[in-house]
C-alpha cells in the first residue's frame, strides 16, 4: 500500500508491528506514530468539522491536528509519540466522540 | 531592576532547551547556579538543532548542513551540562501563575516556584490560509523539516514549498539533498523586495551568502523557483488529500500536480507563557506581530522574567545562542551573582536584529493577499471556520471575535489562524491590524487531559 510519507534514509532499523483500527501496520523502531501510519496510509483521522481526512500539520506538538487514541481511550499526539511494538491505535476516539474538551 | 535582589541561591527555571535555553543554562552553571531546564522535546536542541532519535545514524553534515558545527557544539555543551542541571524533558509548561510554573509530564503534574524565569520558548510557523489547506498532505514548512531531520522521511512524493522567507529555500534544498522530489518553490515575495532589503541583509554577509547559494543549488537541480506568486487553491479530494496546486505568477494562472504542500511565511514567536507571566507586549510594525517587550539585555517588563531566542522575537538560531547567554548574564547580574561585560553580546543581537528586519522586508508577510481571500476559504483549520465568517463577525477586536466565531479557540489555540484572522478582520473593518489586538494566551497553553487541570488548577 502506498503511503503519504516516503522514507529517504535510516531504513536499516529493526521492524516494529503495531495495530491501527484492527489492521496490522509495519513500522520501524524510532518511528513516530505519525510516520508509521503515514508510511503505509494517507491519513490519521477524519476532521470533526469537515468532510476531509487529516494527516497532521505542524509535526512539533503545536497544532494538535494529529490526535489518535489508544485502546483504553488515552489521547496521543501521533507526531511526537514513538511507536512501541504491539501498540493498538484507534483513529477515532473510543466511546465518546463529542464534546471533546481536550 | 534598579538594585540587585540578593538571594544566595536563586531558583532559576529555564523553559526550552533550544539554542537560547542551552546557552543560558551554560552561563548559569558556570556561575554555580543549578537551573531547572524544562523542555517539551524528548531531546535537547529545540526545533532548529533537533536531534534525531537514538539509533539513527545520519551525520551532522547531512542533518544540519552549513550549521553542523554549531549544532554539534550545542549538543555537546548540553550533554556536558546534564548532571549540573535539573533537566526535565518531555514536559509541558501549561501555566505560569503566582511565581510558579505548572508542568505536565505524561499526566504527572508538578508546580515549581521560581525567583527567576527565563523563557526560551521558540517559534512556530506563520502560515497564510489558502483555499484547500485543510486537505491531508498540507503541512507547515517547519513540519516538513521536522519530518526529514527527525524521521528521515519526505512529506510526499511530489512536494511543493510555498510561502516566503529563508526557511522556504533552506528546507527545499535539504529535501533535494536528501533525495526527495521537490517540484516547485513558490515565493509570494516579489524578487525586487530582496534587492531593496540588501543593505540590511549585509549585516550578516555569511548568512546572506548561504541563502544565495541555496537558491542557486535549487535552480541547478532543476527545481522550479518562482517569486511574486499569488496562491489560488490547493486542489484535492476529502478522502485522498492534495492533488495539485493552482497559483498566479507573471499574470498567468499555473497548476502543478503534487501530493504534498509545505507552507510557511517565516515564523511567529510562541509567546503564550510570556503572556501568562504578565509580560507587556508591543506591536511590531515590520513583522506585523505583537511581541513581548524585551530590553537590550533580555529583561521583560516583569521583574525576574527574562526572554531570549525566537520566543521573544524572530532573530534566528545564531542570535538565539547570543540572546540566551545575554539574558542569563543579565539575570546573574540582577541577582548580584556575577556581572560580566555584556557589550559584545548586545552588539551581536542588535546586528542580528538589523538582519532580521532585512529578512522581513525581503520576504514580507503578504497581508494584502490575506485580506483578499475569498469568503469560502477555511481560516481556522481546527474547526473549519471560514474567512467569510470572520468578515461577518460582530466584533472589531480579536478576543471578542474569538468568543463569537471560535477562531483561536480550537485545537491549535490560535497559533495557525490568529495572525491571518487579524488581517482579515482588520481589512473588513478598515482598521490597522494593530487595532484588532492579539489573542490572549490562556492556560493551559496546550490541551491537557481534563483530569489533570481539574485536580491541580
Amino acid at each position: 500500500m502506498n503511503g503519504r510519507f516516503t522514507r529517504l534514509a535510516e531504513t536499516d532499523r529493526p521492524k516494529v508491528n503495531i495495530i491501527v483500527d484492527g489492521q496490522p501496520v509495519q513500522a520501524m523502531a524510532g518511528d513516530t506514530l505519525m510516520v508509521a501510519m503515514l508510511s503505509s496510509g494517507t491519513s490519521l483521522r477524519s476532521a470533526e468539522f469537515g468532510p476531509e481526512k487529516r494527516a497532521g500539520f505542524c509535526l512539533m506538538g503545536a497544532c494538535q491536528d494529529c490526535w489518535v487514541w489508544t485502546a483504553d481511550g488515552g489521547r496521543l499526539r501521533a507526531c511526537s509519540t514513538p511507536v512501541e511494538n504491539g501498540q493498538q491505535i484507534s483513529t477515532s476516539q473510543p466511546e465518546v466522540t463529542w464534546p471533546n474538551h481536550g | 531592576m534598579a538594585e540587585p535582589r540578593v538571594i544566595a541561591e536563586p531558583r532559576v527555571i529555564i523553559v526550552g532547551a533550544g539554542p537560547a535555553g542551552v546557552r543560558a543554562a551554560e552561563v548559569l552553571v558556570a556561575s554555580g547556579v543549578r537551573p531547572v531546564v524544562i523542555d517539551e522535546g524528548r531531546r535537547d536542541g529545540g526545533q532548529i538543532y533537533r536531534r534525531q532519535p537514538e539509533g539513527f545514524t545520519r551525520g551532522y553534515d547531512s542533518l544540519y548542513g552549513t550549521e553542523a558545527d554549531r549544532a554539534l557544539s550545542l549538543h555537546e555543551t548540553f550533554d556536558g551540562l546534564k548532571d549540573k542541571i535539573d533537566y526535565r524533558p518531555d514536559t509541558l509548561v501549561w501555566n505560569i501563575s503566582q511565581g510558579r510554573v505548572w508542568t505536565n509530564a505524561n499526566g504527572r503534574v508538578d508546580d515549581l516556584e521560581y525567583d527567576a524565569l527565563l523563557l526560551c520558548t521558540g517559534a512556530t510557523d506563520r502560515v497564510m490560509p489558502v483555499k484547500g489547506w485543510q486537505y491531508a498532505g498540507v503541512f507547515s514548512l517547519g513540519a516538513s523539516q521536522v519530518a526529514l531531520k527527525s524521521q528521515a522521511v519526505s512529506i510526499g512524493r511530489r512536494v511543493v514549498f510555498m510561502g516566503s522567507g529563508p526557511l522556504l529555500y533552506l528546507v527545499a534544498s535539504q529535501y533535494v539533498k536528501a533525495g526527495a522530489n521537490v517540484v516547485a518553490v513558490l515565493d509570494t515575495a516579489p524578487f525586487f523586495a530582496r534587492i531593496k532589503a540588501l543593505p540590511k541583509l549585509l549585516a550578516e554577509p555569511g548568512v546572506l551568502w548561504n541563502g544565495i547559494m541555496l537558491t542557486r543549488m535549487l535552480q541547478k537541480s532543476g527545481v522550479r523557483v518562482m517569486t511574486g506568486v499569488k496562491p489560488l487553491e490547493i486542489l484535492g479530494e476529502p478522502e485522498t488529500g492534495v492533488s495539485s496546486l493552482q497559483f498566479e505568477a507573471g499574470g498567468k494562472v499555473h497548476e502543478i500536480a503534487c501530493d504534498a504542500v509545505a507552507m510557511g511565511h517565516h515564523l511567529r514567536p510562541e509567546t503564550q507563557l510570556a503572556d501568562l507571566a504578565r509580560c507587556a507586549f508591543r506591536f511590531d510594525a515590520v513583522t506585523r506581530q505583537w511581541l513581548p517587550v524585551v530590553d537590550a539585555d533580555g529583561r521583560s517588563s516583569v521583574d525576574g522574567v527574562y526572554l531570549a531566542g525566537d520566543g521573544a522575537r524572530i532573530l534566528g538560531a545564531r542570535s538565539a545562542e547570543a540572546s540566551g547567554q545575554l539574558a542569563a548574564m543579565t539575570l546573574l547580574s540582577d541577582f548580584g551573582i556575577a556581572a560580566s561585560d555584556r557589550w559584545a553580546l548586545r552588539q551581536a543581537v542588535a546586528n542580528y536584529a538589523r538582519f532580521a528586519t532585512g529578512l522581513a522586508e525581503a520576504f514580507p508577510w503578504p497581508h494584502e493577499q490575506i485580506a483578499d481571500l475569498a469568503d469560502d476559504v477555511v481560516l481556522c483549520r481546527c474547526e473549519g471556520v471560514t474567512v467569510g465568517e470572520m468578515r461577518r463577525v460582530d466584533a472589531r477586536e480579536a478576543n471578542r471575535a474569538k468568543a463569537f466565531n471560535r477562531v483561536g479557540m480550537g485545537r491549535c489555540q490560535g497559533r495557525y489562524c490568529g495572525l491571518a484572522g487579524a488581517e482579515v478582520l482588520a481589512a473588513a473593518r478598515d482598521l490597522p491590524v494593530e487595532a484588532i489586538g492579539r489573542l490572549r494566551g490562556q492556560a493551559p497553553v496546550k490541551p491537557i487531559s481534563v483530569g489533570v487541570a481539574e485536580d491541580e488548577a
